[in-house]
């Protein structure tokens, strides 16, 4: 049953749009059965959504997938997993309220006259366990689990049902380095097992050091695939970006003398935050980096008045403040892009202009609180024109724009509020490459204008193009700080908590 | 997992490495596309119920010449007024998101109170009571559901069981009759230019609610609580305080409602059978009908208006016709699911 077969996985001409936009355009792939098979590309390069196609998630528009030499046509990841196609998404989607147990096993529980067999479920898990080398308490809910772990839920799944292909989308973009190992350990004893592995990345080093083959994917074409033998870490980056630079580099003038904006000190929050010192100068760009969990995200949250702290001190221009909701933070003239554009940032179903001024409602109002519509959408209107959003139509969707656009809606929002501090978590997430330039743009013009900006990205690249000053952080703390244009390998190592400097 | 794959936005559209003159060119031909094709979508949703309710006015109009008489249609709205004043007040409630199943307890309590104290108080103290009354209701409601975070369904299905109870306790399961001819039945007996007062207060809480929701800071702190919490609370918004009020709203609009039953029928009951029972559901399938989403974020009054009429005028009409009234709950029903149907399939698309 879980052997391989020793027929390919055959992708022939396969193309996908998203509102006339070519996610993927004729691209073909043969997957050898009992490989790993990476798909790496830029943002927005269709790596993942090729992934999808793969997994069932997504139906092509045009071409056909051969699954054993079969023809196929997937409408839903169940009928993939028929085939014996697992897909382990980036947005990881278990039953939070079931136990790890209940999860690996849904729906294919050993059953007995129609009753679950717990103890044989129970036996099975710790089997399933041993063999994989995880450990991983499978009585404890999904919902209170971490991401990696949560994973760990997920390919464990994957293995249970006999999965003979498993697509990882990014599996490792939540992992800690150790949990990466753990990881690519599992995934050489999947393929030792004679199962297939299609990989979706972004971390070249991961690609070259774990796959076979690799296929790279520029603006939703196909690069070309190649065995792993014959690529570089350059030669990768040159197919993936094509003659472009990998990412803007910006000036970086010297801000030491500009007043001070933002004075954070002995910042705490229990099991979080520990003993977080910092500050940031009119103008000046601070970008912080550090892997998921480090407490990045933690730490603008808690700045910015959306998560609350146990102690220490926030100054803003010098006055102290207590900030202990967003409204005290706006106050304050802070304003805080969200991690994600979706939960916390855009109202989806309001128009651009309800978007651009619900922080500022009262700007665009009489005293008595009756808005002002011709006001608003002139406001609005030469926002949207300033930040070239795509359309700029004040009454159109939130919705019906694109990721670019959308995140350029959430500039417009705090923009509209002149803050004298903007903290960005993942500003270019999920955005176009032109889109991303253009953000780039904007932040490195409000810095110029005086605006304090905290900066917090998963690509280093993006951090240290941008920012003037680099704070590391690990393990709720700041470990390391670099000036301008520190080498990439020395910000990485201090994130990782390597390199003898880690104490500096 | 579907709705990964149907979303434009995660999938990650990749324009990258076109040129960029180009690029913003088709995104501008793409977007006018795509608005020509929503547009036809979207208009059934948004449009369909008016079409829909005009349809049916046309059809009762020939069915029945009684129908489009001014005398008829001033009484269809007159017999709606309450339900139609409560349903314009929890479609700001359910515009922000939440859900109000307490109207017809809040209605009941009121009318309830307002009768006691014009008989043991003096007539003019009904007005003051049952305004408070309601609002006092709605405050409770609000404050389980921010304070205690209290399920709104919940919160308002248990308060609207004590609340009926204090009813009862008050008229000792009966009537009270208050003063006839007085202050008290003015409101329900009496006409400004052969038009019912209910009708007017109808009309008038209507339109203020509107204006609220359309053209008010509040308003569109409404729409912003009910489309996404976390983004209006991190917009800066005190988005407890702004729930609250949508029920303190909604409380008092009801006690408005009993109020004037009260005065109509001159009497304060605590007999949950008849319009007071129906109360919460009536309002509630009138803001479904009329194209509000149950889910927050979408939605106005007018359409709750329309949706209350639009279920008045199937009874009104029916009863014109002779039909029977269980086909008018039958289709009443399936014109609610309906209206529901067509909204999810337009939101799914």
């Amino acid at each position: 049953m879980s052997t391989a077969t020793r027929s390919p996985i055959r992708l022939v001409s396969i193309g996908k749009r998203y509102s006339g936009t070519k996610a993927l355009d004729d691209v073909s792939v043969e997957v050898a059965a009992g490989t790993v098979h990476a798909l790496v590309g830029a943002n927005g390069a269709g790596k993942s959504t090729l992934g999808k196609v793969i997994g069932g998630v997504i139906r092509p528009d045009d071409g056909q997938l051969f699954i054993d030499g079969r023809p196929v046509r997937y409408t839903s990841p169940r009928e993939a997993r028929i085939d014996g196609i697992a897909t382990i998404a980036q947005e990881l989607s278990p039953l939070p309220h079931m136990s790890v147990i209940e999860n690996v096993y849904f729906g294919i529980e050993p059953r007995r006259y129609g009753l679950v067999q717990w103890r044989r479920l129970r036996a099975q898990y710790d089997e399933l366990l041993t063999q994989w080398g995880f450990e991983l308490n499978g009585n404890v809910k999904v919902g209170a689990l971490r991401t990696a772990d949560k994973q760990k839920v997920e390919i464990l799944r994957a293995v249970a049902s006999d999965a003979r292909v498993i697509v990882m989308d990014e599996p490792t973009s939540s992992l800690t380095s150790v949990e990466t190992t753990t990881l690519h350990r599992m995934i050489r004893s999947l393929r030792e097992s004679g199962r297939t592995i299609i990989y979706v990345s972004h971390f070249l080093d991961e690609v070259l050091d774990l796959a076979d083959t690799v296929t790279v994917l520029r603006s939703g074409r196909l690069v070309r695939t190649a065995p792993v033998a014959e690529e570089t870490e350059e030669s990768l980056v040159a197919g993936m970006f094509g003659a472009a630079e990998a990412a803007e580099h910006f000036d970086k003038p010297q801000r030491s003398t500009a007043p001070v904006v933002l004075d954070v000190a002995g910042l705490n929050r229990k099991g979080v935050l520990a003993d977080i010192s910092l500050q940031i100068r009119a103008g000046e760009i601070v970008g912080l980096a550090g892997l998921v969990g480090s407490g990045r995200s933690e730490l603008a949250r808690a700045i910015a008045g959306a998560d609350p702290i146990d102690s220490g001190t926030i100054a803003v221009d010098g006055s102290a403040r207590r900030i202990r909701s967003s409204a005290d933070a706006i106050a304050a003239g802070m304003a805080f892009l969200p991690e994600s554009r979706k939960d916390d940032g855009l109202f989806l179903e309001l128009s651009l202009a309800a978007n651009t001024t619900f922080a500022d409602l009262r700007a665009v109002a009489s005293r008595l609180g009756i808005l002002r519509l011709s006001v608003e959408r002139g406001k609005t209107n030469s926002l949207l024109k300033m930040l070239s959003v795509e359309p700029p139509v004040s009454s159109a969707k939130a919705a019906n724009l694109s990721g670019g656009n959308q995140q350029k809606v959430l500039f417009a929002r705090w923009l509209f509020r002149n803050p004298r501090l903007l903290i960005l978590d993942e500003p270019t997430r999920g955005v176009d490459v032109s889109a991303r330039a253009a953000i780039h743009r904007l932040i490195n013009k409000l810095a110029a204008e005086g605006t304090a900006v905290l900066m917090i990205s998963s690509e280093i690249e993006e951090v240290l193009g941008l920012a003037h000053r680099v704070l590391v952080m690990r393990r709720g703390s700041i470990t390391r700080e670099f000036s301008a244009d520190p080498p990439l390998e020395a910000v990485m190592e201090a994130a990782f908590g390597l390199g003898g400097g880690a104490t500096a | 997992m579907t709705s990964q794959s149907s979303d434009p936005v995660t999938g990650g559209p990749a324009i990258a490495g076109e040129p960029v003159s180009a690029n913003g060119a088709n995104a501008a031909a793409v977007t006018r596309r795509l608005s020509q094709r929503r547009i036809r979508a979207q208009h059934v949703r948004d449009y369909g119920i008016v079409v829909f309710a005009i349809a049916l006015f046309i059809y009762f109009w020939v069915a029945s010449p009684a129908f489009a008489t001014g005398q008829n249609l001033l009484n269809l709205v007159n017999q709606n007024a309450t339900v139609g004043i409560a349903g314009c007040a929890v479609t700001l409630t359910i515009i922000a998101g939440n859900f109000d199943l307490s109207l017809g307890a809040i209605f009941v309590l009121s009318e309830v109170l307002a009768a006691y104290v014009a008989v043991h108080w003096g007539v003019w103290w009904a007005f003051p009571v049952a305004l408070v009354a309601g609002s006092v209701m709605g405050l409770i409601n609000g404050l389980l559901v921010t304070k205690l975070h209290v399920n709104a369904f919940l919160a308002t299905l248990a308060t609207a069981l004590s609340f009926g109870g204090i009813a009862a306790g008050v008229t000792h399961g009966g009537l009270l009759i208050t003063p006839q001819g007085s202050v008290f039945t003015f409101i329900g007996q009496t006409r400004v230019v052969g038009v019912q007062y209910p009708v007017i207060i109808f009309a008038v809480v209507a339109i203020i609610l509107q204006l609220v929701l359309s053209y008010t800071v509040f308003g569109r702190h409404l729409y912003g609580v009910g489309d996404n919490r976390n983004a209006a609370r991190l917009s800066g918004l005190k988005v407890d305080r702004t729930v609250i009020i949508t029920f303190v709203v909604t409380g008092g609009a009801c006690g408005l409602a009993g109020l004037i039953d009260a005065s109509t029928t001159g009497s304060g009951s605590s007999l949950t059978a008849g319009l007071a029972g129906q109360l919460a559901l009536l309002a509630i399938a009138g803001v479904a009908l009329g194209g509000s989403s149950i889910f927050g974020g979408v939605g106005s009054v007018w359409r709750t208006v329309l949706g209350v009429l639009m279920l008045g005028m199937i009874t009104n009409g029916f009863n014109l016709l002779a039909v029977t009234p269980y086909w008018q709950d039958i289709v009443r029903g399936l014109l609610i699911i309906i209206a529901v149907a067509i909204s999810l399939a337009v939101d799914r698309r």
